[in-house]
């Protein structure tokens, strides 16, 4: 393949690594990842990962940009305020990457749309900020068979795993589901030191460089859990549930479900 | 001194680092195990970091002769 001398120069830093190269960068460039969430994971995510020039970057909210989102959605800025966040983290990644395409869904995902929507892509990465959705896109990675990076935060805390279905545990494999609605605090109740948000946003955001090139080993089977107030982080093994109620050897689900919204 | 037959030349004179090391790389990702390629490059920092770094990645310097004007020209085999 003959390279441009805008890509050799763009992905020099890539190519020089031995784990990459120019065939890795071309993996990159021709995978395709959707992120669900333009917000404060989604963020990092979205701008390491268009700057690493995957190929095509899949967005996903149906929010709008408040002035409250600020502090840690470094994808939107005060102009921004009111725009809807696809279309203000659309522009925001063009601008770092012209050479990617950037495909938005200003929508809720749910178990009707949720499919059809991961269907095209190679790799999902969870920035949702909620229980039900949490879980929605788990089962249907599961069903689907795709690769599914999971983060959250709260406070100064945060999560990571990496969900490779067949070949390690689910999110249910640890949670059954979701806990009873108001019994566990949102950011908006709880707080959220915004910097946590590009920690674990950014370590999703290796997770599915390395989950594309195929190097390294990923967080499938273990859950990263950081505590960026004592700055600790800590590695929890999880082993695949055989009663898992979706991956297990008898899943009892086989449908997607709606959870109660509770806000 | 050019007795060497060269399966492929890169002329990365006027190239800076790391670029001529980049396109050093891609080339030989190109090549099959064992083929010859042959680089022009300039003394100094080009000579002093490509070398090794195309070593790092287990390939092998034949050797590298000073030319007329003051450049080098490296001989690197391919090797995974």
């Amino acid at each position: 393949m003959a390279y441009s001398e805008e890509w050799i120069e763009r992905y020099s830093r890539h190519i020089i690594l031995p784990e990459v190269g120019g065939k890795g960068q071309e993996k990159l460039n021709e995978s395709k990842v959707l992120i669900i969430g333009a917000g404060g994971l989604g963020s990092p995510v979205a701008l390491y990962l268009a700057a690493a020039g995957i190929g095509t970057l899949g967005i996903v909210d149906n929010d709008v940009v408040d002035l409250s989102n600020l502090q840690r959605q470094i994808l939107h800025t005060t102009n921004d305020l009111g725009r809807q966040k696809t279309e203000s983290a659309k522009e925001k990644l063009e601008a770092l990457n012209p050479e990617i395409t950037v495909n938005a869904y200003h929508e809720l995902v749910n178990s009707t749309n949720i499919m059809e929507m991961i269907k095209d892509y190679d790799v999902i990465v969870d920035g949702t900020d909620n229980f039900p959705t949490r879980f929605l896109i788990n089962d249907a990675c599961v069903l689907g068979n795709k690769p599914l990076v999971h983060g959250a935060i709260l406070r100064f805390d945060g999560q990571v795993f990496t969900i490779v279905p067949g070949a390690g545990p689910c999110y249910r494999c640890i949670f059954e589901e979701p806990p009873p609605p108001g019994t566990v605090p949102n950011c908006s109740q709880a707080g959220i030191l915004g910097a946590i948000a590009g920690i674990i946003g950014t370590i999703q955001a290796t997770e599915v460089l390395k989950l594309i090139i195929g190097k390294g080993r990923t967080l499938k089977g273990r859950l990263l859990v950081v505590d960026a107030l004592d700055m600790t982080f800590r590695e929890v093994k999880i082993r695949r549930n055989s009663a898992c109620p979706i991956c297990g050897d008898n899943p009892t689900i086989t449908q997607l479900i709606d959870y109660e919204w509770v806000c | 001194m050019s007795n060497t037959i060269a399966d492929d030349t890169l002329d990365l004179r006027g190239v800076l680092c790391p670029i001529n090391f980049v396109k050093t790389k891609l080339k030989l990702e190109a090549m099959a195990d064992g083929e010859i390629l042959e680089v022009y490059l300039d003394s100094g920092e080009p000579m002093a970091n490509v070398p090794r770094s195309v070593k790092n990645e287990g390939h092998q310097i034949i050797k590298a002769t000073k030319e007329e004007g003051g450049y080098f020209r490296v001989i690197i085999k391919k090797s995974s």
